[in-house]
């Protein structure tokens, strides 16, 4: 019998352009918990697509308890009792959890449903692992903490002993991470087998026995976690050293340049509000970040500010001037800049090239028109400028079609745009979302930059980190509504985790008294 | 540097996919054809393909009735291309095209004017019926597709209607004939009204040929210029290709949504009011929808929405409806029709070609990690994909909010 449950050897996989596996090789052993390092496009995912059978390698064989085994497909995955859960989670919200975890593996009789022995054996899971989850909830009814419990739950029903988890900690508060690491530690005492995708170095640190780095589709190699520090994984991963702190000078504040007053937005069809309530104001030279869990109201906030959609209550202030029923081209005419939370849905026109992308909020102005026809020599200048100013990699230059641009580029070109139009305000949602460390690195050094020149700078993201970071004020909101104003320089993840996950500060007060 | 030259090979593969694409519809149509030729009439099969493709070049006088089809097959041709750059799809270009045939008739016969303010008030009327489509979606969000279904057969009765109750229109007003169920030939009624020959019918000894094919060429060229030189039609391209991206970057996209539509309603208008000012057709009082403006549909499609390909996706229709008609007396009418209208709309599927070529080259894509290979994302999300593309495509055009 093998040392390791799952071997793949030698793993060559082509795209038509691009190698994204080249002579990769990942050995499992049984009841560890391995960890696959690698930033955005490393390969990691078509890595373990080719394990869960979604794509063929080239190259290389797979081989399950010391045999060469064939994966076509995620039937023949499950069927060698390999399980994943994905980043984007893959459950039908108005099914409930046990119809999803049933799902595709039903149990019939003469054509009926049975549920009853299902039902036991995902109570009993439940019980054997800690995992809390109602099995008669809607999946649309629960906390994407729980949605993902059902997904590990659905590799539990189908006995699945290898299991994959692609990303996992990406939606979760810091409280939620520890509970999945434990539910993990014990997955794996129990003898299952663990491929913990992440590009996150502290959770490897904590959780993991042995990590696999892969960078630019290579295998960097495999060490154990107890003889490497964070430092050594960064610079396996990057390629070179990294430093995590984002340096920055004290804040020079000025004067107010963005304020809410009372803030609300309607929920669709009389629900609850998405905002409710809110107050606050950025003042040039200072980023405040807005922290919390995805889906508490941040995008609507964000949408109310800019003008996306209407706000039904309260009142929005750039400068001095009131903007609340203003349209979008007002307020960015009055100095707001959005950096947009999904770059392919609000911030590019893809198919336009790089040069129309970069003029999309002022190409009416007249040194990029006259009498109704585009200046194209004067936008492809504009694109050249910016293109040189902000290291813009592109095939073609200002010709370049935005869609064949990669995501990091992409973005690049996005806070370019916002930034050249100098804005007072810039509301950067999410400016980071899937780039590497070096494209992360620079948009930070550019925020920063625009707060040391003096402009007021919201950040809403989701990564706890970055708030930390960049921030000089955070504001963290729950379930729409702002629950606490703290200082970045005193600031936790602890006790923002707690926050965010809707604790009150008396609550917090509370438990640290007990604690103390 | 691997991705620059990714990029490149990308580009020019895509503009390659779409001219093949484009090409292969065309010969699956005609394949088809012969397909049921054979089926229909195996003694004569052949010779009529052989017809089909030959007659349009046979004599000058064929190659004139080729122009003179095409010429308001163009216009409708350009005025759903137009809308579809928008995001939009103006199924209504029949009850424009109707709607335009009715203003130009009665100008150049009620009112006697000349051709020239005819057809400006063939434009009009389309646009005028083009912008309440255009205004129920951009104010209450109601599909144009519903809207414009509706207007169409609204409009072809409204026109029927109204030309039965004005004695002036009918044939029989303007002659010993009792013929009153179409409109007055213009040459009865008001021969400054028909379309200038420009010596083209002596030259092509035909009298369905006259300067509105120029004109239809021309407004192809405008348009065109619209879409690529103009602010304006930068900002309708930004609606179509992403509503989300233009509505962020301050563009107003319910006023857009609505000129698109008057844009788009005018040139079906134009082409009602050019092949109805050509001196050879009446308008005919029956309950039928007009295909002129359906068959634009298939013509937008075979050029991919470019409105300077239109000129020559119009062209070969116009072509293969002259051809067919020589098929006569060894087929039946209604096969005829049958044989062309699949020819036709299966070359319009150049679409669905396109994803099916795009995967053929750029087999062994990875349809679900993009994020692992950002570089393939462009090839994932513009070209292949061939099951979604087509129907993605249609369905974003559709996309009501």
């Amino acid at each position: 019998m093998s040392e390791y449950v799952i071997e793949m050897l030698g793993i060559t996989k082509k795209f038509p352009g691009i190698i994204a596996n080249d002579d990769v090789t990942l050995q499992l052993k049984k009841g560890e918990i391995h960890a696959l390092l690698g930033e955005n496009g490393a390969g990691k995912s078509t890595l373990m697509s080719i394990l869960f059978g979604l794509y063929q390698p080239d190259a290389g064989q797979i081989r399950k308890d010391g045999e060469v085994v064939q994966i076509n497909n995620p039937n023949d995955a499950n069927r060698l009792h390999i399980g994943m859960v994905h980043q984007h989670f893959k459950l039908v919200d108005v099914f409930t959890v046990l119809d999803n975890i049933i799902l595709g593996a039903e149990q019939t009789k003469h054509g009926i449903l049975q549920k009853h022995e299902a039902r036991a054996k995902v109570l009993e899971l439940c019980q054997q692992y800690g995992l809390a989850v109602d099995p008669d909830a809607t999946i649309e009814e629960i906390s994407v903490g729980m949605q993902q419990r059902v997904e590990i739950l659905k590799m539990l029903f189908r006995d699945n002993d290898i299991l994959i988890f692609d990303e996992p900690t990406a939606v979760l508060t810091p409280q939620e991470i520890d509970e999945l690491m434990h539910s993990m530690r014990g997955f794996a005492k129990e003898g299952k087998s663990i491929l913990f995708i992440t590009h996150k170095l502290n959770e490897i640190m904590a959780v993991a026995d042995r990590v696999t780095v892969l960078r630019k589709g290579k295998h960097v190699g495999t060490v154990n976690v107890a003889d490497v520090t964070m430092d050594d994984l960064a610079e396996m991963m990057v390629g070179r050293k990294v430093s995590f702190v984002t340096e920055k000078a004290e804040a020079h504040v000025g004067e107010a340049k963005l304020r809410v007053q009372n803030l609300s937005v309607a929920g669709r069809n009389a629900a609850k509000d998405k905002v409710h309530n809110i107050n606050f104001s950025v003042r040039g030279g200072e980023i405040v970040g807005i922290a919390g869990i995805d889906g508490n109201g941040q995008t609507e906030l964000v949408h109310a500010l800019t003008g996306l959609a209407p706000a039904s209550k309260g009142h929005i202030f750039i400068g001095n001037e009131e903007v609340t029923g203003a349209s979008v081209r007002t307020r960015n005419n009055k100095g707001l800049s959005h950096i947009p939370e999904d770059r392919h849905k609000h911030g590019l026109v893809l198919d336009y090239t790089l040069g129309e992308n970069l003029v999309l909020k002022d190409y009416f102005e007249p040194q990029y028109q006259h009498a109704g026809f585009l200046r194209f020599d004067a936008i492809t200048r504009h694109a050249e400028e910016l293109i040189e100013k902000f290291d813009i990699r592109s095939g073609q230059g200002a010709n370049t079609i935005a869609r064949s641009m990669s995501g990091g580029n992409q973005q690049k070109a996005i806070v370019a745009r916002e930034l050249a139009l100098s804005p007072d305000v810039l509301i950067a949602v999410q400016p980071t979302r899937g780039l590497d460390v070096g494209a992360i690195e620079y948009i930070h050094r550019q925020i920063i930059a625009a707060r040391d020149s003096g402009r007021a700078v919201l950040l809403v993201s989701l990564e706890l980190d970055e708030v930390m970071n960049l921030s000089d004020r955070i504001l963290v909101m729950h379930d729409g509504e702002i629950v606490a104003e703290v200082d970045a320089k005193y600031a936790t993840a602890q006790e923002l985790g707690l926050y965010m996950s809707g604790a009150s500060k008396q609550q917090i007060a509370a438990e640290n008294e007990v604690n103390a | 540097m691997m991705k620059p030259k990714q990029t490149k090979s990308l580009r020019g593969t895509q503009g390659l996919i779409s001219l093949l694409a484009s090409l292969l519809s065309i010969m699956v149509g005609l394949l088809v054809g012969l397909a049921l030729l054979s089926l229909l009439n195996p003694a004569h099969a052949f010779s009529g393909f052989l017809k089909i493709l030959t007659t349009g070049l046979a004599t000058t006088e064929k190659m004139a009735k080729v122009l003179y089809q095409a010429m308001p097959l163009m216009l409708c041709g350009l005025a759903v291309a137009f809308a579809f750059k928008t995001g939009l799809f103006n199924i209504g270009a029949a009850g424009q095209y109707t709607m335009g045939a009715f203003c130009a008739l009665t100008v150049a016969i009620a009112l006697q004017q000349p051709w020239y303010i005819a057809l400006i008030a063939a434009a009009l009327g389309g646009a005028l019926l083009g912008a309440i489509p255009g205004i129920c979606k951009a104010l209450f969000n109601v599909n144009e597709v519903i809207t414009s279904i509706m207007f169409n057969w609204i409009t072809m009765y409204a026109v029927n209607l109204t030309i039965n109750n004005m004695p002036i229109m009918l044939t029989n007003y303007w002659s010993k004939s009792t013929i009153k169920d179409r409109t007055a030939p213009l040459m009865d009624a008001n021969p400054a009204g028909i379309l200038p020959k420009g010596g083209l019918d002596t030259l092509m000894n035909s009298n369905y040929i006259n300067i509105g094919i120029f004109i239809a060429i021309g407004v192809a060229i405008v348009i065109w210029i619209i879409l690529q030189k103009t602010v304006l039609g930068y900002e309708l391209k930004a609606c179509g290709y992403n509503r989300h991206a233009s509505q962020y970057a301050g563009i107003n996209a319910k006023r857009n949504i609505v000129l698109s539509m008057i844009i788009s309603g005018a040139l079906a208008g134009l082409g009602g009011g050019l092949y109805y000012l050509s001196g050879t057709g009446q308008y005919t009082l029956v309950k039928v929808l007009l295909g002129m403006g359906f068959n634009g549909i298939p013509v937008a499609l075979l050029a991919s929405s470019n409105p300077l390909g239109v000129i020559f996706s119009s062209l070969f229709i116009s072509y293969i409806q002259v051809g067919g008609d020589a098929l006569q007396p060894h087929f039946i009418k209604e096969n005829i029709d049958i044989i062309i209208s699949a020819i036709i709309y299966l070359s319009a599927f150049a679409l669905l070609m396109k994803g099916w070529i795009a995967k053929l080259i750029l087999r062994g894509s990875p349809r679900n990690a993009n994020l692992e290979v950002p570089a393939l994302n462009t090839a994932e999300a513009s070209v292949s994909d061939p099951d979604t593309t087509a129907t993605a495509q249609a369905a974003q055009k559709e996309d009501a909010q």
